[in-house]
């Protein structure tokens, strides 16, 4: 155990300290920042001013949005289905609507538009909401601390109290009136966006295993160590070494890309609250549960608001921990099954120039699930999406991208174990290839030479 | 008291045998010299020791006991395909594979120190080992091979690639190992480099163990009676006097007399020769031929390869 730890580590350093990691530490989140800020500054160059009609039910809103260069506000009072019906006639950009909440203060709304939601105007909204509940939660909150004056209410503590947790979600709404919920555009988002780095991490991380177990063989150093330590050691030392590079570098992007974001975002515009692309993720998280819930039945005004009061409840209840640890699941083991087979490739060739014949049945599930992962999108539910979730060499790609739609917990644990056997199967049978590839000098090897080694006993 | 026995071993590659039920017993503090032609089986016997591949059949005795995977810790190999990671610096390097081999990062460190020195590489320690000469890395890979103080070493062709001042640094360092109690194993095509280091030999050829034990008793089993006589004052075949069971194998005159190599009948020694040889001739000097490691060794594989011819060259 020992032994395998110092194979990690060598693995570890080395790669860290080379330039072109640094280098890619460095690029990785100016392209990836690139990505969010661009839009969100296009959005607040456009000049165009858009109208969104407020439908306050709740009553705390009234005359509280306040016009803005961009952003122009009128308030309704009729009910929401005349109001999504008239939304549709009218030119207004958007239709945000405040349920009406029985005890607690509404921290939920909806916005229907026609198209996606400027995420501008999505955040300026938010932020009115949450500073008039804040301000309603502090002025409670000092009614109720009136009568013991001096009590051990530090001002942390109301702080904490009153901090607004305002979740807003987007119906898109067709010009025929028919309702979409238009976080498929989040959704979207996420699961390809994790879909992808996924099959980026896979191929970049997998490819450097192979790398490294080609150098081992013709620097001839691989003797020597295999008679300290096992080849089965040595392979999976550098596989997790490999693997750990990999979420050192995953991790310094999520940071300094968030960093970068965060920065640039807030000398744009100070009405953009900074955490704009941190929202667009929460909210999508959140979103996961009730993808398969009817978003808001044809059923009289009254019912609907019901229900949409018990949507906008249950979002509250997500944990999106399910979802974050889930990508880490798919990220790490979808890596180790492919890491194991770029492993043995290496060990079977006597240079890179000879791994093409072998790179191509593991780079067609990979690149097959990447072409795959737009036609899933639009059916995340369908047979070809599950299938495709459940078989391991294709599941890291795909499961990651029907996730944020909604997966039944079943299917997702199931898929789960099988990348975890398929995991187990690719490595047992790498090891054998490994283990006897390794010493292999000179022999121009092909399938039928792989399936003996396979064969070979010890 | 052998350090080391190899029981019945027994090893297939698919069709080919690579080694047929071999036998073969180190004894302690000695050099071994393991003989063979390319492709005999040293390698793969040599991989067995160090637990790379496992045997088909047979076991292996470490001190008595049967081997297990900590034994390996107390042996040092040099392997014959060797190299080092050429884009990580030296130092660290010799550090990562004493370490693999058990040591502690301190007493790896101070004893690295002691040899760097020792081999004039102290000034290296931190270049790439891309930037070294070939002598100077195997250097370090010899240094690497001994570094943890093995009671076995095992040396797989040595002595290839280096140059001649540094092969007998090498040969200097091996025998002062063994004088420090370590036992060697060497596998080698160079039989000068045998006749000068090894106690003992072991000869495979062709999957097969054909040959073993000390070396001055094989040389003296493969003496073959023959004789070097110096003489002068007779310049005429030999064979006009010697009885006909003496074996006259080359008579050459030389500037100041001549030469005869002869080989006698098993029953007969020096005296008989002289007595035939000294009523006709001056004899100035006798010696006995006493056959070279490498005459044993093409001898013994050319006949072991005229009675089981290899199967391949059945095929071929």
């Amino acid at each position: 155990m020992k032994k395998i730890f110092l194979i990690i580590r060598r693995e570890y350093l080395t790669r860290v300290k080379k330039r072109s990691f640094i280098i890619m530490t460095i690029l990785g989140p100016l392209l990836m920042a690139a990505v969010f800020i661009v839009p969100i500054y296009l959005a607040t160059v456009s000049n165009e001013s858009k109208t969104v009609a407020v439908l306050d039910e709740s009553g705390f809103f009234y005359e509280k949005f306040k016009d803005s260069e961009n952003i122009k506000f009128h308030y309704l009072l009729s009910d929401l289905n005349s109001a999504k019906e008239s939304f549709t006639k009218t030119g207004d950009y958007a239709l945000l609507y405040i349920p009406k909440t029985a005890v607690s203060l509404p921290e939920n709304a909806i916005i229907y538009a026609k198209s996606q939601v400027n995420i501008m105007v999505k955040s300026y909204i938010k932020d009115v909401m949450s500073r008039q509940i804040e301000e309603l939660k502090l002025e409670a909150k000092i009614r109720d601390i009136q009568p013991t004056t001096g009590g051990n209410l530090t001002t942390d503590d109301i702080l904490r109290s009153i901090k607004a947790n305002v979740d807003i979600t987007t119906i898109k709404i067709g010009s025929n009136g028919k309702e979409e919920k238009s976080y498929p555009e989040v959704s979207m988002f996420l699961g390809i966006f994790s879909g992808i780095l996924i099959y980026f991490f896979i191929f970049l991380f997998g490819s450097q295993v192979m790398r490294g177990v080609i150098e081992e063989k013709t620097s001839r150093i691989i003797e020597l160590i295999i008679s300290s330590v096992k080849p089965f050691q040595l392979m999976m030392g550098k596989i997790i070494g490999v693997g750990l590079v990999g979420l050192t570098q995953f991790l310094l992007w999520v940071i300094l890309t968030f960093g970068l974001v965060t920065i640039v975002t807030s000398s744009f515009s100070t009405r953009l609250k900074p955490n704009a692309p941190t929202e667009q993720f929460m909210t999508g998280q959140n979103q996961i549960i009730h993808a398969d819930k009817p978003a808001s039945p044809p059923n009289p005004a009254k019912d609907n608001k019901d229900n949409v009061n018990e949507v906008l409840d249950a979002i509250n209840t997500i944990d999106f921990p399910v979802m974050l640890s889930s990508f880490l699941f798919f990220f790490l083991f979808g890596y180790l099954l492919y890491a194991a087979l770029f492993a043995a490739i290496g060990s079977a060739v006597d240079s890179e120039a000879d791994t093409q014949q072998f790179m191509l049945p593991i780079t067609i599930p990979l690149i097959f699930s990447f072409v795959m992962a737009q036609y899933i999108m639009q059916e995340p539910q369908g047979p070809m999406a599950i299938w495709f979730s459940m078989i391991p060499l294709t599941s890291p790609v795909i499961m990651m991208v029907r996730i944020p739609f909604g997966v039944p917990y079943y299917q997702v644990i199931l898929s789960m174990v099988l990348l975890l056997l398929g995991f187990l199967g690719t490595t047992w049978i790498a090891g054998k290839i490994y283990r006897t590839g390794i010493l292999m000098y000179g022999k121009k090897v092909n399938y039928k030479e792989l399936w003996k080694w396979i064969r070979y006993k010890n | 008291m052998e350090l080391f026995t190899a029981l019945n071993i027994s090893k297939s590659y698919a069709a080919h045998k690579a080694l047929d039920k071999v036998n073969i017993t180190v004894p302690e503090q000695s050099i071994f010299g393991l003989l063979g032609p390319n492709g005999a089986g040293k390698t793969t016997f040599i991989r067995i020791v160090n637990r790379i591949i496992a045997p088909d059949e047979g076991e292996i005795l470490f001190n008595g006991k049967k081997m297990g995977a900590e034994e390996v810790e107390k042996i040092g190999y040099l392997p014959e395909e060797r190299g080092l990671y050429k884009k990580m610096k030296v130092g660290e390097q010799a550090l990562y594979l004493a370490q693999l081999r058990g040591m502690t990062h301190q007493d790896a460190t101070r004893k690295l120190q002691y040899w760097f020195d020792k081999f004039e590489l102290r000034g290296w320690w931190n270049r790439k080992v891309e930037e070294l000469s070939k002598g100077m890395q195997q250097k370090v890979q010899f240094i690497v091979t001994i570094i943890h103080n093995p009671k076995l070493l095992i040396f797989d062709e040595p002595f290839s690639g280096f140059d001649p001042i540094n092969v007998n640094l090498l040969k200097e360092e091996i025998l002062t190992l063994r004088n420090n109690g370590a036992t060697i194993i060497f596998s080698t095509h160079n039989m000068a480099s045998v006749e000068e280091l090894c106690d003992h030999i072991a000869l495979i050829n062709n999957s097969k163990k054909i040959l073993d034990g000390n070396v001055k008793a094989i040389k003296k089993t493969y003496k073959m009676n023959t004789f070097e006589v110096n003489f002068t004052g007779f310049e005429e075949d030999l064979r006009t006097f010697l009885p006909p069971s003496f074996h006259v194998i080359l008579q050459k005159k030389e500037d100041d007399g001549s030469i005869a190599r002869i080989q006698l009948p098993g029953n007969m020694t020096t005296n008989d020769l002289l007595r035939e040889m000294i009523p006709h001739v001056s004899v100035r000097s006798l010696n006995e031929i006493i056959p070279s490691m490498n005459d044993i060794f093409i001898r013994a594989v050319t006949e072991q390869n005229s009675i089981t011819p290899d199967l391949s060259t059945i095929q071929s």
